[in-house]
């Protein structure tokens, strides 16, 4: 059945104006970070098989001290608290009270990163020194790459949620939404390669 | 929630260029990026195919005459590297299925129309970087494989391009592999079943979720492999403690699922040829979907029967022969079914049905040795050597490539709305499977006998089989003469097809053909037997 746009003059079908389909974004997404997690996956066996195979040679320093990554740890668990705080908000059309935690958020993730890398300037061995060196400063800087990415969307995202002419509100939670669920896959990572790098 | 789709803004038919200048825009449309897709790969195949008679052509002597042994090296990488990455991987996933699994799901395109363009976007500059390494101090020499230390040591500037440029077209993959997954399970025209979905839709599925599961961890090897490289790191590098295993661990994780990437979508793409050539619905659809599944899961978990002579643990040998020995399984119940879906029907002769049972015929063949290779006695005897080269040209050559052939003389109508000349297809086909048998069946001799892969020189009693070998690789280069000449031929002045020439029953031949941008006029139509041959109107004609 077609019928005239009397505005355009444009013959177009009836069926077509009304097609709707779900938001599969989220989806596109999830399968995304199915992906991205089999990268880090794949480093984690790396290390995890070096680590049974590969002794440390004479001489040779590995060794990590634990209180930087634990504040770190806790810096990374609040801050994916603080981000979901910041969609309950925005839930309920508080988008000032949103932005003050998407901020919040994106300072923790800084604070960690500068932890991270006050962290590396302290470590007794560099990038080339030995496997187990290399290894771990691929891993944590592989992370520290998504935490950078992470934050500097966090930062977008709470500038579109500024109260005049933000396109970031209750009713286009979207992109809130899709960042929060980064960020919490980019904490469950780390929480993934501090026991496994630090702790075991 | 749901989107809205407002015609004006997904058609934008009037921002995107007409006629064939569309096929040099970013354009959205899935149908345009699906020829993108084919005509970008099978330039790049032209390419691999000359370095493909490079070779032969060195091979034809046992001296290094026609090439240095470097360049020889080089030419070998880029042969595979172009093959798999640029021409079979994207031509028989991104190319068919982003033409076909929009129709076959009943959508007006993909789930990720900006996405679907930008992973085909990717592939061009990444493969002219590709090709163009060449020029800077050679390109990469540690074969496709690019094992270290080989690939440490040899120059490094080829070697770092290859590392970039399979990163993208690894990217490339992915991006393509989320958007198949996001169309098939949630862009399905509502009242479809997946249990009604053509065959096609579920090998793209597993074969996606192998690209989504697999491809990332080979980029993470190469991003560390090119820090070996650059950094002086030592992860791969025995002299500084590394480990070469893992690197091969890793890249087989990747480049054994990457074997049924390049094959599943074939499967699939046969599964649509062969019940409409022989109309009669496809034997066993619901064995067809666990078998591949099946393969899909155990394609996972036989990474290790690369590697038996890596110095792999006798529990390791054991459980990736049994792993591999088992994948014949699902992969025998399918050819069973092509076999019974051929038994009994109505078979008309063209050059879409003798590809696919040219397919038929040659992966029978290479499916055996590589049920031979599984096993880890022999798999020793001839790691390395031409035996295994042959089983893998039987694969991907005689399998994929045959249905890539199979698929554009099918689906040629429906994209051109023109036929292809039948008699130059045929033409096309004797030589092809005579040029291609008479190029690897000799290769397995070869291989028994000891002749090693990858080396430009070889033992001069190997001279004669290796010159019957190139003498076949000639006829698959004059093969595509035929090829070219119909294609060209026919787009000009072809028979007209009409909307459906083979009276199929798929939803892609219930538009018209070429089909109009989104696919249908109104609504799509819902199709609940896509092989019911034999019980519809079509065949009472």
């Amino acid at each position: 059945m077609t019928t005239l746009d009397s505005s355009k003059g444009i013959q177009k079908n009836n069926s077509e104006v009304n097609e709707t389909h779900e938001d599969f974004r989220m989806f596109g997404l999830i399968t995304f970070l199915i992906a991205d997690g089999m990268t880090f996956a794949g480093f984690f066996a790396a290390y995890l098989t070096y680590k049974a195979v590969n002794p440390l040679p004479d001489g040779a320093i590995y060794e990590l001290e634990l209180p930087i990554p634990t504040l770190n740890t806790i810096l990374l668990l609040v801050s994916s608290a603080t981000f979901h705080k910041a969609g309950k908000a925005l839930l309920k059309d508080k988008n000032s009270d949103s932005q003050k935690w998407l901020f919040g958020t994106a300072f923790l993730g800084i604070i960690f990163l500068i932890c991270q890398l006050f962290e590396y300037f302290h470590l007794p061995f560099g990038l080339t020194d030995n496997l187990f060196a290399s290894t771990f400063y691929a891993l944590t800087g592989f992370h520290g790459l998504h935490v950078t990415l992470g934050t500097l969307m966090i930062l977008i995202i709470a500038w579109q949620s500024r109260i005049n002419g933000g396109r970031l509100t209750s009713q286009n939670m979207f992109p809130l939404e899709a960042v929060e669920l980064y960020w919490h896959f980019v904490d469950g990572i780390w929480v993934i390669l501090f026991i496994i790098l630090y702790l075991l | 929630m749901t989107i809205s789709i407002d015609p004006q803004k997904t058609n934008n038919e009037s921002l995107q260029p007409k006629g064939w200048l569309r096929y040099f825009s970013f354009s959205l449309d899935h149908k345009v990026i699906g020829i993108q897709y084919l005509v970008c790969g099978f330039l790049f195949y032209l390419i691999g195919g000359t370095l493909a008679s490079a070779i032969r052509i060195e091979l034809a002597s046992p001296m290094s005459d026609f090439m240095p042994r470097d360049v020889y090296n080089q030419v070998l990488t880029l042969h595979g590297t172009i093959m798999i990455f640029l021409w079979i991987v994207p031509v028989v996933n991104g190319a068919f299925g982003n033409y076909l699994i929009p129709f076959y799901v009943g959508a007006r395109d993909m789930a990720f129309p900006r996405l679907n363009a930008v992973a085909f976007w990717l592939i061009p500059p990444s493969g002219l970087m590709l090709v163009a390494s060449y020029f800077v101090e050679g390109a990469a020499q540690a074969g496709w494989t690019a094992y270290p230390p080989l690939s440490i040591t040899t120059p490094q500037s080829g070697q770092i391009i290859w590392i970039l440029s399979v990163l993208l077209l690894g990217g490339s993959s992915i991006f393509g592999g989320i958007n198949f997954i996001a169309t098939i399970i949630k862009l399905r025209r509502p009242g479809l079943k997946l249990m009604q979905l053509p065959m096609y839709c579920w090998a793209m599925l597993g074969t996606s979720l192998l690209v989504v599961l697999s491809t990332p961890v080979l980029a993470g090897t190469l991003i560390l492999l090119s820090f070996d490289i650059i950094a002086n790191t030592g992860f791969f590098n025995p002299v500084l403690g590394g480990n070469v295993v893992v690197y091969q661990h890793l890249f087989w994780f990747y480049s054994h699922p990457a074997v049924y990437i390049m094959v599943l979508p074939a499967f699939g793409l046969v599964s649509e040829i062969l019940p409409v050539h022989a109309r009669k619905p496809l034997f066993g659809y619901t064995t067809m979907v666990f078998s591949i599944m099946g393969i899909v899961v155990l394609g996972l978990v036989v990474w290790a029967h690369h590697m038996f002579t890596s110095g792999t643990p006798p529990w390791m040998r054991l459980f990736f022969t049994i792993a591999t020995a088992f994948i014949a399984v699902p992969t025998g119940i399918k050819f069973f079914n092509w076999v019974a879906t051929l038994w009994g029907g109505k078979i008309s002769i063209n050059s879409a049905m003798l590809f696919s049972c040219g397919f038929i015929i040659n992966f029978v063949f290479g499916g055996i040795t590589g049920v031979a290779l599984a096993q880890v006695p022999f798999d020793i005897h001839v790691h390395d050597t031409y035996f295994v080269v042959a089983h893998f040209h039987y694969i991907v050559y005689g399998g994929t490539v045959f249905i890539i052939f199979s698929s554009i003389y099918h689906w040629f109508p429906k994209v051109t709305g023109k036929m292809l000349n039948e008699k130059l297809g045929i033409l096309h086909f004797i030589i092809t499977f005579i040029g291609f048998n008479l190029c690897f069946a000799p290769q397995h001799w070869l291989g028994l006998n000891g002749m090693p892969r990858r080396v430009a020189e070889y033992d001069p009693q190997f001279q004669f089989v290796n010159q019957i070998s190139s003498l076949g690789a000639l006829l698959m280069a004059i093969s595509t003469i035929p090829f070219l000449i119909n294609v060209f031929l026919s787009v000009r002045n072809g028979k007209d097809a009409g909307d459906n020439p083979w009276n199929a029953l798929t939803p892609e031949w219930l538009t018209s053909s070429p089909p109009p941008v989104e696919n249908w006029e109104g609504e799509a139509p819902l199709v609940e037997e896509p092989y019911g041959y034999g019980k519809k109107i079509y065949d009472q004609k």
